[in-house]
């Protein structure tokens, strides 16, 4: 039983201009975003960002203080009832009832989230199965380990299959492995389901999801697909090189190959004999491929012994770590005044 | 109201399952057995005018003071504590469904523990073998009151349960109460103050609110349709009060 959305063309979320202030302290300031259907969204923020209160915002647990908040096509705000059967939420520490028994739980909520009775047998299997959790499903809930208590928030959250599901960092505390399977499973979701996940761990985001929404400080600094946010706020290639020799000459020789090579930090003199390997950062602002054309300078320049080059790949990480700094010194700059 | 149902089902499982449940009904049984015990030492004793039942049933107040507490402090408070509010409150279920759920579970475990009891009076009339010392009236009349009154006490330690996210507060706050409504206003009742003219809508307000005074037309088989009224409207004041009070929580964070 899929619940089927009731405006066909509404994009899953489309969240405008929302605020909300917790004793007129603004923990999300002015959000705009939207989320097509079938994507798959992550959110990330440093703690304290307001994305836990947004996916609340979302869910319709919590009133904005101010905004629209439409999930497809239904404003949350007024028809809070309809949106909630098309949601399925994780929050984030995923409670659970501790003294009950894993498919008791599931049971229950099934019912909660009407899902028809003839139906539910048949899907609870399907979700203990799918979340690896049929080993454990006559164990009562306060004994399992973080890793399954982490797997049955999130058979709860699909149970109905819902159209959008919400997850407030589904993989905090899981082992390597058991973050392989949470991933897997919400690989599986692709297509057929709207997802938004919060997260800390960024390869987890980046492996996951098809774009990106960092928040800092109630607002969103930056938002796209990784590889897109990955050009906006680190704009350069970089290479990686290793090279040993006359290291004076290299600025030069890197410039007659491309006018745009240079290395980055810049040299820093140093006492040791030219003998040995350092390992040195070179940018570009050419999109392109340059690493044939620097290799091949390289072995042809005189008194330059080349070791290794490699094209150096940005991660998300670098990306998050200079959208929130960018934004916090925008959100500083402005506010230094009144902060001091 | 779909959703009253799943909910009181649940909650009722999960009072049965639960230890505190039956730790508490030992206890009160315990309790109830020695009044009744004490009670019919005196009537053996001396001849005495009132049926056992009444004077049984004048007892009401030990076990409402702390079962009430112990029933309902959990409720809504240990789900605030637990986060489990929050996923509860994202299905489509809405508050009132969940403060209706949760308070019927606790009543009907409230009548459950005290239609216990009726085994006292079975026994007395086994071996007795007098109909005289189980008369119907007092009996019937103590139980309704106790069914009727129960439901104000168990919304008011609801409501209590509404207001924190931690048991013992909410416990504190439901003797708290039940001890003004109960103990609280006979006192009120009984002072000087309120003798004088200017007084007297207080006066009659708090006199109409006498719980003892009730017991004791209920057990006279006197039901008052101003006493049942007075259950009720505190019993839906109360629960409306938790849903505000549930809701008020959510706004707030």
């Amino acid at each position: 039983m899929t619940v089927s959305p009731p405006d066909e063309s509404a994009p899953a979320i489309e969240v405008s201009h929302l605020v909300k202030a917790y004793n007129g302290i603004p923990a999300v300031n002015d959000i705009s975003f939207s989320v097509g259907r079938g994507e798959i969204l992550g959110f990330l923020g440093p703690n304290g960002a307001g994305k836990s209160t947004t996916m609340r915002i979302l869910t319709g647990y919590l009133p904005a203080t101010s905004g629209a908040v439409r999930v497809f096509g239904l404003p949350v705000a007024s028809r809070g009832e309809e949106v909630k059967r098309l949601i399925g939420y994780m929050p984030e520490n995923n409670p659970l009832p501790e003294d009950m028994r894993v498919s008791e739980y599931l049971y229950y909520r099934g019912r909660l989230k009407e899902v028809p009775r003839s139906r539910l047998s048949v899907r609870l299997d399907e979700v203990l199965a799918l979340c690896d959790l049929t080993r454990v499903r006559h164990r009562i809930i306060g004994q399992l380990s973080k890793g399954n208590r982490q797997r049955v928030g999130i058979a709860e959250a699909i149970l109905a299959e819902p159209p959008l599901i919400i997850m407030d960092e589904p993989t905090i505390g899981l082992d390597p492995h058991q973050i392989l399977i949470v991933r897997d499973l919400i690989a599986r979701l692709r297509g057929r389901m709207t997802v938004i996940i919060s997260s800390h761990i960024l390869p987890e985001i980046e492996m996951t999801c098809d774009r990106v929404l960092i928040i800092n400080r109630g607002q969103v600094v930056a938002q796209g697909s990784p590889a897109a946010l990955r050009r906006e706020f680190l704009g350069r290639s970089a290479y990686e090189l290793e090279v040993a020799g006359d290291f004076a000459a290299l600025p030069a020789v890197l410039a007659h190959l491309e006018p745009s090579l240079r290395l980055d930090p810049p040299l820093a003199p140093e006492p040791d004999s030219p003998g040995t390997f350092r390992r040195l950062r070179v940018v570009t602002d050419r999109e392109d491929d340059l690493g044939e054309i620097i290799l091949r300078g390289m072995v042809a320049a005189p008194g330059l012994r080349v070791r290794g080059l490699r094209r150096a790949e940005p991660s998300l990480e670098d990306v998050f770590l200079a959208a929130t700094q960018r934004s916090w010194d925008v959100v500083d700059g402005a506010t230094r005044p009144d902060v001091r | 109201m779909r959703h009253f149902f799943t909910i009181l089902n649940q909650e009722i499982r999960m009072l049965l399952v639960s230890p505190s449940t039956y730790i508490a009904a030992v206890l009160f049984l315990a309790i109830m057995g020695f009044v009744f015990t004490g009670i019919l030492e005196s009537y053996s004793a001396t001849p005495q005018e009132t049926s056992p039942a009444a004077v049984f049933f004048q007892y009401f107040w030990l076990p409402v003071f702390f079962m009430v507490p112990l029933l309902t402090m959990k409720c809504l408070a240990e789900e605030r504590r637990l986060g489990t509010l929050e996923t509860l409150l994202t299905t489509p279920v809405t508050t009132t469904e969940v403060v209706l759920g949760k308070f019927g579970a606790a009543y009907f475990l409230y009548l459950l523990l005290w239609a216990s009891t009726g085994g006292f009076f079975y026994v007395l009339q086994h071996f007795a073998g007098d109909a005289r010392f189980v008369e119907r009236g007092p009996l019937i009349g103590g139980y309704v009151f106790i069914a009727v009154s129960g439901l104000l006490f168990i919304a008011l330690g609801v409501f209590a349960s509404s207001l924190s996210r931690n048991q013992a507060v909410a416990g504190i706050g439901a003797f708290t109460l039940l001890f003004g409504l109960i103990s609280g206003l006979s006192f009120v009742d009984g002072m000087a103050l309120l003798d004088l003219e200017v007084m007297r809508p207080i006066k009659e307000a708090v006199s109409y609110a006498q719980v003892f005074q009730h017991l004791e037309d209920f057990s006279r088989g006197i039901v008052d349709t101003r006493q049942l009224l007075f259950y009720l409207s505190g019993t839906i004041l109360a629960l409306i009060f938790s849903i505000l009070g549930v809701e008020a929580k959510l706004l707030h964070g």
